[in-house]
């Protein structure tokens, strides 16, 4: 599953088809094809029959030569994106590959969000739905939308050969504007683009060579940065739709709990409440705006009803889960090479990591409009067609009848992978008849998450002689995100390949190395999902927190021992050797209560090594004082993007590991906003110094890979720091403090885990 | 029916006098750039400034407003801080997702006004109460101090592709 680009390679329509998708090596991954079997569609540079509406969506432009670029007759280059921009910077590293071949700087092109489509915008990574997530955006569409740029040059180039009778050959195309080199004589792309729409596509294309780039690799600017400086931007909860009402809704707060009776008299009497309407589960009350909702709906008198979760709480579920740990069945990951030599020193743990809620800035909305056979939805998703399929289903309506108009996204995380908050939108919607946009509270949005798994993890290895592991053997237990999300992509024989991605797939050189899973269903109503770093977040802590405490048991410095297990050369030896060097690892002590973690790993087809510095006080409070990262990503589109995404990723995993925890009693989840449910504030943030190894191999992923390696980089910082060695998340403070003296100091730090004294 | 000062010029509303700033401004007036976040004054998305002060949008009764001037994300580029800020946002490209970052912008501007050289401790003090859940404080701070100082600081990004 390893593609290099090789320079100046030429594609044909016929070879492409039969080419690997860039993953980066890996031995399991949060790549799907496999399961689904060949018949997934790709994403196509060339014009498809199904572009038409794509096309008429964007006001059939004279120049349309496939899914991804349009010219209008006034020059105008708009640039359709495949993928949801949520922070991640993807709409700028679209524009680039794109923007590389069909000739133009980023300062001429405008971006346009797509129609939902599969067919058109699907990322065969994933199966082949139109998703954004798993950090495959870009090793996901590296080929085709260079491809697709590459197909509009040489037509445009064609259309103005032929108009100056010369040879395509002796023209170059450069800032949206194509000469004949020998005579020096220029024409714009809105010259041509009508001319170049008529013609037939080329079957054959030549993509640079690497050496040739003008865009890619270059520092540029976001191409969503100017509007979101000025306030500028429409995030899908800024929509505005003529006649539209606010809704502020409630779901029951017991998972899996009903609605019974509700008293609206008092709400309804209210200035500005228009109406209360119901579910199921949930009630909502419209208002002309959202404060007169919002106070609506905080006037009803609400009684709800228990399900199965009336008495479920988190220690009953972590009970569970080591149940099924003990008593399996356990599906192999990873087989062990050989057997093991007999003797050695064995070594074992147990981890527990919590749930999490995702918490994106902006709090879930949707705008539905229902009209009869229609449905028009405005909402920021990284599932454009899963949003529109499901509005069918509940509409009763064909899928071509449901418009899904995406926004920027404020956050994602893989909470808007889900779509359970437009479902409820548009059950809503389907029984008024003006448009809504449904609010969820930031209470409702943690209080009904679909959260990161809980995890329990035992976790053995036997050391040699030389303090090497001889055997290594890793039990993960947890609910499924993929099974539910996406069933068609299991393993035949049941297996999770998220569940263990970035356990059984580690840098070391091992060769007894069995890794299991063993699948734990979650009550009803308590729906687990993916969460920025999916599963190798999860691993990584408990890998990287283990390799760490087996080089303790051998009396090894972390970092020799960590490069004693690698292969020269490899690509995570090489960031490990460079955050070491960066950081300059062991060339002096440090205070007392200061220490620094190593973690290392080669997640979502790259390879990244943070090295986290903390200082941890008397009172058991952790100071994060410095972070060094290297990362080899393969070819680095957008340095700055790369920068950037590791440093915020980087803190989105921090701030978890240090805070976060979600927490269930009598059935509800007990956190309800930013004072429960903290998130990393400015003045607790460390200098974060971001290092790039330069590397010519296709792109990785990037966008969860800072948060997949913080939590262990932390762990093994705060071990360093006090001995102390961490086996369950959050932090807990209680469990550093200095001396039971000390502990009397210490405040209620608003963690998941009341973590008070 | 309240009159409000907003971005200098006056607009009238007719809202309940407990309704927060916040809504008024979005679903009333209709100027979105300002955010809800959390709806309790944790997390600063709604930050806007009333007679130059920041003040959290979502705790202020629109009745508690009076006749000072409410100055929102889509006008502080007509201060001379706020144009300042903004520009060292786009020379460090500080945004992710960009919905907190109106709120950011804010609390800098206003940081600035009062404190032209911030020092590292002045900007962490003044900014902690904007969460940023894509985590672009560390550019945050390199654009405030650029703001200040009209130095480059960390990476400064280009725009024209083929120039670059």
């Amino acid at each position: 599953m390893k593609t290099r680009t090789p320079p100046g390679a030429e594609v044909d329509s016929g070879r492409r088809a039969a080419m690997k998708l860039a993953g980066g090596g890996l031995a399991v991954a949060f790549l799907w094809t496999a399961g689904l079997g060949p018949a997934v569609a790709q994403m196509n540079p060339r014009r498809q029959p199904t572009d038409e509406a794509a096309a008429a969506a964007d006001g059939n432009p004279p120049f349309a030569p496939n899914a991804f670029i349009r010219i209008d007759a006034d020059g105008s280059v708009r640039l359709v994106m495949p993928s949801a921009e949520m922070g991640q910077a993807i709409y700028t590293g679209i524009s680039m590959m794109l923007a590389e071949e069909l000739g133009v700087g980023l300062d001429q092109i405008k971006v346009e969000h797509s129609i939902p489509s599969d067919a058109l915008y699907g990322i065969a990574l994933l199966g082949g739905g139109q998703i954004t997530g798993g950090s495959t955006s870009t090793r996901g569409q590296w080929q085709s939308l260079r491809e697709a740029g590459a197909v509009a040059r040489e037509m445009l180039i064609a259309a103005a050969a032929a108009q100056w009778h010369v040879d395509p050959a002796s023209c170059s195309v450069s800032r949206a504007t194509i000469t004949h080199v020998p005579s020096g004589r220029t024409l714009g792309f809105g010259a041509v683009a009508e001319a170049a729409g008529k013609l037939p596509q080329p079957a054959k294309v030549t993509l640079k060579d690497p050496k040739d780039f003008t865009v890619i690799g270059k520092p540029l600017r976001r191409v969503d940065s100017p509007d979101k400086v000025n306030g500028g931007t429409q995030f899908g909860i800024d929509v505005k739709v003529p006649g539209m009402k606010y809704a502020a809704v409630r779901t029951s707060p017991e998972l899996a709990g009903t609605l019974g009776s509700v008293d609206d008299t008092k709400a309804r009497a209210m200035a500005g409440v228009v109406d209360v309407i119901k579910l199921d589960n949930a009630v909502a009350v419209v208002g002309e705006h959202y404060w007169a909702a919002y106070r609506g709906l905080e006037a009803l008198d609400i009684e709800w009803r228990h399900g199965v979760n009336e008495h479920l709480d988190t220690a009953t579920l972590i009970a569970a889960l080591q149940e099924s740990s003990r008593n399996g069945p356990a599906l192999i990951g990873r087989k062990p090479k050989g057997e093991a030599a007999a003797g050695g020193k064995a070594v074992e743990m147990t981890f527990v990591t919590p749930m999490l809620a995702h918490a994106p800035m902006e709090p879930l909305n949707a705008t539905v409009h229902v009209t009869p056979g229609k449905c028009e939805i405005w909402t920021g998703t990284q599932v454009p067609t899963r949003a529109q399929k499901e509005a069918a289903r509940i509409c009763g309506i064909p899928l071509e009848a449901v418009t899904v108009n995406n926004q920027y996204l404020g956050g994602g995380f893989g909470r808007r992978l889900e779509t359970d908050q437009v479902e409820q939108a548009v059950a809503f919607a389907k029984q008024v008849s003006y448009p809504l946009k449904v609010i969820w509270s930031r209470e409702e949005d943690i209080r009904h998450d679909r959260v990161r798994p809980l995890y329990f993890d035992r976790i053995s290895a036997t050391l040699g002689d030389d303090g090497k592991p001889t055997s290594w053997k890793h039990r993960i237990t947890s609910g499924t995100v993929l099974g539910r999300w996406l069933p068609a992509a299991m393993g035949k024989d049941g297996m999770d390949s998220d569940a263990i991605e970035s356990a059984a797939d580690l840098p070391y050189d091992m060769d007894n190395v069995l890794v299991e899973w063993v699948r734990h269903e979650m009550p009803p109503g308590l729906v687990v999902g993916w969460w920025r770093g999916v599963g190798p977040t999860h691993n990584l802590f408990i890998v990287e927190s283990f390799i760490d405490h087996l080089a303790q048991t051998a009396g090894k410095d972390p970092l020799a021992y960590r490069r004693s297990l690698m292969k020269a050369g490899s690509r995570p030896l090489g960031v490990l050797n460079l955050a070491a060097e960066k950081i300059g690892w062991g060339s002096q002590p440090l205070p007392a209560r200061v220490g620094r973690g190593i973690a290392v790993a080669s997640p979502f087809g790259s390879h990244v090594c943070a090295i986290v510095e903390v200082e941890v006080t008397a009172q058991g409070e952790v100071r994060l004082r410095r972070a060094v990262v290297a990362v080899d990503v393969g070819i680095a589109i957008n340095p700055s993007s790369v920068q950037a995404q590791v440093q915020g990723g980087l803190l989105f995993g921090l701030s978890a590991a240090l805070f976060n925890g979600i927490t269930l009693k009598d059935g509800m989840i007990e956190q309800s906003n930013f004072h429960n449910y903290r998130s990393l504030r400015i003045n607790e943030t460390p200098a974060i110094e971001v290092f790039t190894v330069n590397s010519s191999e296709s792109p990785g992923g990037l966008g969860e890979v800072g948060t997949a390696i913080a939590a262990p980089a932390l762990a093994n910082a705060i071990f360093a720091a006090t001995s102390v060695r961490l086996t369950e998340l959050p932090v807990t403070r209680t469990s550093l403090a200095a001396s039971a003296e000390a502990l009397k100091h210490v405040a209620d730090n608003g963690t998941g885990k009341g973590d008070v004294a | 029916m309240v009159t409000l000062r907003v971005n200098g010029e006056d607009r009238q509303a007719d809202v309940p006098p407990d309704m927060p700033l916040l809504w008024v401004l979005r679903d009333v007036i209709g100027l979105t750039g300002t955010k809800f976040g959390c709806g309790i004054a944790q997390c600063g998305a709604c930050t806007v400034h009333i007679d130059g002060q920041p003040i959290r949008s979502c705790q202020m009764p629109v009745s508690a407003v009076g006749n000072r001037a409410v100055t929102t994300i889509e006008a502080i580029g007509l201060t001379p801080e706020g144009a300042k800020v903004q520009q060292a946002w786009l020379a460090v490209d500080v945004v992710q997702c960009g919905y907190c970052q109106s709120g950011q912008i804010m609390s800098a501007a206003a940081l600035l006004a009062r404190t032209p050289n911030p020092t590292d401790r002045d900007i962490d003090t003044a900014m902690a109460g904007n969460i940023c859940r894509c985590g672009t404080y560390v550019r945050i701070r390199e654009a405030i101090k650029q703001a200040a100082t009209g130095q480059p600081q960390g990476l400064q990004v280009v725009v024209d592709g083929s120039a670059a």
